[in-house]
């Protein structure tokens, strides 16, 4: 790192620009990253906040739409909770509502009917009660924070239904980019069949049979006892809206920085190990171990990403808090930035390092005579 | 004007045999070459370009392997080394003196003689290693030890290079044209230090160079035509 260090001084506008270059494209695999978590926070958070490992589906229902197109008998619920491996089973409803408040301004809500005290209603809250009040809903944090408050109603657009607001849940719970709110199955019920109000004759049915299951559970042997298709939770996070292809394309995004910026690494050590040909040439006429002039090099390459990743994060979480007090999907996820950021450090050691190989096929006998 | 006679060669050069390119259009670099150096002696190899003097920098300097023939430094066979005990030989026992110095534009002075020393993988403690500022001051180079390359004139660069190549305590000086970018005054300077350097360390030297004029601070003058070494007509 002796002769390293010193060029770092000595070149340090060739090497600051290249270190901003890579410093540009951390920022970027921060916000994208912050991105991809608020965005999938946004999508599924609802699903991931609870209990649940699997989904049990209608037979025959499709992943994209799952949430949507899957209709379940209650009986089915209680065939599942025979089948080995099964601890819990509960009824879910899931339906998407526009509403208005009380000032007649739109809200979005994604109602989710659970039967009260089950494993799927939810306990942890921030105010109020828990699922229980046939018109009662408990909203999602997020829906607090847009102005919902415990004691406010909304009404349903179709069918035109007055809820009230009774608890707010501790965190975001989405569902395809709009809020959660809890509420009776029974209601849910109501709801999908249209009724006006209890007492109409509804169907005892659910969207999907929420499941909580151990390593004795047989995915195969249950669904053909139930007529179900079961998918684990992960899995039916592709059935929110949108949810596949916002993931893939941020992916997308991020595994083409990761390779632009090994590349560009990559190029520069070329042309920085070309440009000193002459000196290595030197170097290895005096003497120098291949591994000596190795080191010195990929600790150069070392010390330039460390210290233009480090920057870029900075700067990147800086400008990500500024993002998560805005209404953008940002959510920063500490392991996700130390892979990302263990990620752009390894690729840029590995296009340097195919750069700076060469160092150990340059001939000493150049060293010799008067080309300089 | 030779030192002790007495004391055993540093370099052995014995009919040694070098050809350059293939097939049919080898040219032989060196031509049963034989030359002996003994420690505190700066032999002259002068010839005119493409003569083979650098093929003989180059094979004494441990940088290529002769065809037949032995070389011998300090008693050891290079040709039974391979090439990681050469480097190792050319990292603790030569020193390289290039043209125009060759000096790395990123290091200051002082620097480039600490640089020799971690490449000879002697450190600067080691009773091997001489003082680095001591060793510029040698060769009056004190006020410019914390300069870089680019701020310093050819013949300063070439003292920086003697410095250099002289840092690891080594047995055998190789130096190639070391006045090519300099002036007459400078030359002369530069070469009168080679000459003083050599013998208060006893290390031996062979230093090609085309230029006639420097001739007289050396012990002895080779001439090499066509490959071949002999006594040059006329010396200065």
């Amino acid at each position: 790192m002796f002769l390293a260090l010193r060029e770092l001084g000595f070149a340090r506008t060739r090497f600051l620009l290249m270190g901003g270059v890579v410093a540009l494209v951390a920022i970027l695999v921060v916000l994208l990253s912050g991105l991809s978590a608020g965005l999938v926070n946004d999508g599924v958070s609802g699903l991931k906040r609870t209990p649940v490992t699997d989904f049990a589906f209608a037979e025959g229902t499709g992943t994209d739409a799952a949430f949507t197109r899957s209709v379940i008998d209650v009986d089915q619920v209680d065939t599942m909770a025979e089948q080995p491996g099964v601890v819990d089973a509960a009824p879910y409803g899931l339906l998407l509502a526009n509403a208005h408040r009380e000032d007649d301004s739109p809200v979005d809500l994604t109602l989710v009917g659970v039967e009260p005290g089950s494993f799927v209603a939810p306990t942890e809250l921030a105010e109020g009660d828990a699922v229980g009040a046939a018109d009662g809903i408990v909203i999602s944090e997020t829906a607090a924070e847009d102005g919902l408050a415990v004691g406010d109603t909304v009404t349903l657009d179709r069918p035109e239904r007055t809820l009230t607001v009774v608890g707010v849940l501790d965190g975001q719970h989405t569902f395809g980019h709009v809020d959660v709110a809890y509420l009776p199955l029974s209601t849910w019920q109501e709801l999908i069949a249209g009724a006006d109000g209890p007492g109409d004759e509804v169907p005892a049915v659910a969207t999907a049979v929420a499941l909580r299951t151990d390593d004795a559970f047989d995915r195969t042997a249950a669904d053909a006892a139930a007529g179900t298709v079961t998918r684990t939770l992960s899995e039916s996070f592709g059935a929110s809206p949108g949810y596949t292809a916002e993931t893939a394309t941020l992916l997308l995004i991020q595994v083409f920085l990761y390779a632009i910026s090994a590349l560009v690494v990559g190029a520069f050590f070329t042309v920085w190990t070309i440009q000193r040909r002459h000196e290595i040439a030197v170097m290895r006429a005096m003497g120098a171990r291949r591994r000596f002039l190795l080191a010195d090099s990929l600790g150069q390459a070392a010390v330039l990403l460390l210290g233009s990743i480090a920057v870029g994060f900075g700067l990147g979480i800086a400008a990500g808090a500024g993002l998560s007090a805005s209404p953008m999907p940002f959510a920063l996820q500490a392991a996700d930035l130390v892979l990302a950021g263990a990620l752009l450090f390894v690729l840029g050691m590995a296009g340097a390092a195919v750069a700076v190989a060469r160092v150990t096929s340059v001939d000493p006998l150049t060293a010799l005579g008067g080309q300089r | 004007m030779s030192t002790t006679t007495t004391d055993t060669p540093v370099l052995e050069i014995d009919r040694v045999t070098l050809r350059h390119g293939d097939g049919d259009s080898t040219v032989v670099a060196l031509d049963e070459v034989s030359l002996s150096v003994a420690p505190g002696e700066l032999v002259a190899v002068v010839g005119p370009s493409g003569s083979g003097k650098s093929s003989l920098l180059a094979v004494a300097g441990a940088l290529t392997a002769p065809e037949s023939g032995t070389v011998r430094l300090e008693g050891v066979d290079l040709g039974a080394a391979d090439e990681r005990e050469r480097a190792r030989l050319r990292r603790e026992r030569i020193g390289f003196v290039f043209q125009s110095g060759n000096l790395l534009p990123a290091l200051t002075c002082v620097d480039q003689l600490r640089l020799a020393l971690r490449i000879a993988g002697i450190a600067e403690s080691d009773p091997r290693a001489r003082d680095p500022r001591a060793l510029l001051d040698s060769v009056s180079m004190t006020h410019r030890a914390d300069r870089r390359p680019s701020e310093l004139s050819g013949g300063e660069r070439q003292r920086v290079g003697i410095a250099r190549a002289l840092v690891a305590g080594p047995a055998l000086l190789l130096v190639d044209e070391p006045t090519a970018a300099l002036d007459r005054a400078r030359s002369h300077e530069v070469v009168e230090l080679l000459a003083r350097e050599v013998e208060s360390y006893g290390a031996g030297a062979i230093m090609v160079t085309h230029d006639h004029d420097v001739l007289e601070h050396c012990h002895r003058v080779v001439e090499m035509v066509d490959g071949r070494l002999g006594v040059p007509a006329a010396t200065a």
